[in-house]
């Protein structure tokens, strides 16, 4: 029997690409518990995420579709999840550690009476079900055990391979949530207007430090070198913080976004601990600083130092010409 | 208005973490201990509240007497009084942090507004907030970028930090909130608000005086350890350079 729910993220009809790391983590756990597992959806016309889900090998595809859950709002949302987790008689539930899993699966975890394991980077080795997230920027890896009937947990999915469409189909069922009273309401949604990949997605990121001076010159001096490499940029939380024209939803550490690219260049950035903690597992990093003793060198496998405002407008140019 | 602020001690974000010999624990032996940023921010939060609003601010920590002096800096800061609940770290898990915190709520009684850090840099779990307001079947808006809180302090318009962008929802109050990095800047305590700090209250409870009686955890740690590290590559001369070993050496391009 299925007893490890994965619920999907999804965003403007679309399933987000770390749906696929949230599954192989239930894969994982299959292994070890047996059974296999189920995909939830929570919205308003998901019936095209429902679709997309297909193929992954689930027992089956558990929806609850309504207008009451267009917008997601964290009380709602709740109930639906836990009609889900019933319906599939969960003992797992999975989802993403994006901004909407952070607000959602912990409420979700005290309405099921269950223990919340938050950014789970992996299984520990044996048989028992024994999950591993970081703690202090980093620093620390714990190792924790949810010792009730049921436990949420949330991924961290750059530490996860996606999981591969292996085929077969799925049978999609409706299954009815109300989504109760409601003492919240959604106003407005300002996107971030980006062409770029997502960092989450994206392959290589190109991420600018407070070295490079002022907002207007972050963009002038970052966006030629993301066109290059086809890049998403990140930044850090000094860049956030200070300047305005760079938002908050670019930041890469501790307390923002967690990124493994295969290439991760940091520019004018000095590595502090919270720094490293978002992106020390992207595959290959190269640095540029002026400064030879700045830590971000201690993870990089290439550094330059060097001054961005020279070094720059010459690494897009030659990064161009090598791409041909 | 009343508002409370769950205000966590964490140890120093900027000071190396090592584990104690045997691994079982962080080694706090001389050990900086500072309030947990988002915490900062969520008080200040509250204090900008309660100038428009003439509310009542609460300091709420769940910690050891050697948390009070991180206390008193809050207090300095600004917040009208006190409430530490005598449970030490270890003791505690998310959830059970969450359900201690919601029994404060119910013993205060009248409050209107809860607000916490989105996050405690210490054990990193983004989940106390959102916990608290299941168990008392509030409203959440969670990382916070601007609050509004309307006259008659029935409802707040807030900014959260959203993948994507910025989300604004409007929530009932009572209601929860967390604060997120933008939200504002912390004042600091001037030295006449450090001396009157001396003599406000922080009243002390145990988990009796609260009736929670279950302290069993959900989550309980095996084991820490430190995590591999990074190797350090080497250093390139040149740009040349540069983009020929990212060609020809990481293939990445
Ligand atoms: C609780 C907490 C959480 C945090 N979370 C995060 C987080 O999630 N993400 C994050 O990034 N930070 C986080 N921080 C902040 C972190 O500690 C650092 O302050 C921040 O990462 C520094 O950003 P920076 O490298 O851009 O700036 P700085 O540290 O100021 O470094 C700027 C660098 O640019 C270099 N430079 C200057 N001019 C040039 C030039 N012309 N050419 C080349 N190099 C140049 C300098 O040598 C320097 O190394 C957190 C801090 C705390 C306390
Ligand atoms: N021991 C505690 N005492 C007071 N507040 C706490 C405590 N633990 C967590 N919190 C609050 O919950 C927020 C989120 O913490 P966490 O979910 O542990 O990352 C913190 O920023 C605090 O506001």
């Amino acid at each position: 029997m299925s007893n490890i729910l994965v619920i999907a993220e999804h965003h403007a009809g679309a399933l987000k690409k770390g749906t696929l790391a949230a599954i192989t983590l239930a894969k994982q756990i299959a292994a070890k518990v047996g059974g296999g597992f189920d995909l939830g959806v929570v919205g308003g016309g998901v019936a095209g995420v429902a679709a997309e889900l297909q193929g992954y090998g689930a027992g089956s595809v558990f929806v609850v579709d309504g207008p009451a859950f267009a917008d997601y709002l964290a009380q709602p949302y709740t109930k639906a999840v836990v009609a889900l987790a019933d319906k599939a008689g969960a003992s797992y539930v999975i989802s993403t550690a994006g901004t909407t899993g952070k607000d959602l699966l912990p409420r979700v975890a005290a309405a099921l009476g269950a223990g919340m394991v938050a950014d789970c980077v992996g299984l520990a080795e044996g048989d028992e079900v024994l999950f591993q997230r970081p703690m202090y920027a980093g620093n620390v890896m714990a190792t924790v055990r949810s010792k009730t009937a049921k436990t949420v947990v949330s991924v961290r999915t750059s530490d996860f391979d996606v999981a591969a469409a292996t085929g077969g189909q799925s049978p999609i069922v409706s299954v009815a949530a109300d989504g109760g009273e409601v003492a919240a309401r959604f106003v407005s949604f300002d996107a971030t207007e980006s062409e770029r990949p997502e960092l989450t997605e994206a392959d290589v990121i190109v991420t600018g430090g407070r070295g490079l001076k002022d907002g207007p010159t972050f963009w002038n001096m970052m966006n030629p070198l993301a066109d290059a490499l086809g890049a998403a940029i990140g930044a850090t939380r000094a860049v956030v913080d200070s300047w305005e024209e760079v938002p908050n939803d670019m930041q890469i550490g501790q307390t923002g976004k967690v990124v493994a690219p295969k290439l991760y260049i940091a520019v004018a950035v000095s590595g502090a601990i919270q720094h490293l903690a978002g992106m020390k597992n992207s595959k290959t990093i190269v640095a540029i600083n002026k400064d030879a003793d700045a830590p971000i060198f201690q993870v990089a496998d290439y550094g330059l130092v060097a001054d961005a405002f020279k070094t720059l407008p010459e690494l897009t140019e030659k990064l161009k010409a090598a791409r041909g | 208005m009343k508002v409370l602020v769950a205000f966590k001690r964490v140890i120093d974000p900027d000071a190396r973490i090592k584990l104690t010999a045997d691994g079982s624990a962080v080694n706090t032996e001389s050990v900086e201990y500072k309030a947990n940023p988002f915490c900062e921010n969520a008080l200040e939060a509250a204090l900008q509240i309660a100038e428009e609003h003439d509310a009542e601010v609460v300091i709420v920590t769940i910690g050891g007497d050697d948390t009070d002096q991180t206390i008193r800096a809050g207090l300095a800061m600004g917040a009208a009084r006190a409430i530490r609940v005598e449970v030490e770290d270890q003791d505690l898990d998310s959830d059970l942090a969450a359900r201690i915190l919601a029994a404060v709520y119910k013993e205060e009684g009248d409050v209107d507004l809860f607000i916490l850090g989105k996050q405690a840099v210490d054990g990193d779990n983004n989940q106390v907030g959102q916990l608290l307001a299941e168990y008392l079947g509030l409203p959440q808006a969670c990382f916070a970028s601007a609050i509004t809180i309307d006259e008659d302090a029935s409802e707040a318009v807030v900014t959260r930090e959203v993948d994507g962008g910025l989300e604004t929802i409007a929530i009932t109050l009572p209601g929860v909130i967390t604060a997120d990095l933008r939200l504002n800047t912390p004042r600091y305590a001037k030295l006449p608000d450090i001396m009157k700090a001396r003599r406000k209250t922080i009243a002390v409870m145990d988990l009796d005086d609260l009736g929670v009686d279950d302290t069993a955890l959900k989550i309980e740690v095996v084991r820490l350890e430190e995590p591999p590290k990074r190797q350090a590559g080497a250093l390139v001369e040149s740009v040349d350079e540069l983009v020929a070993k990212l060609k020809n050496e990481a293939r990445v391009l």
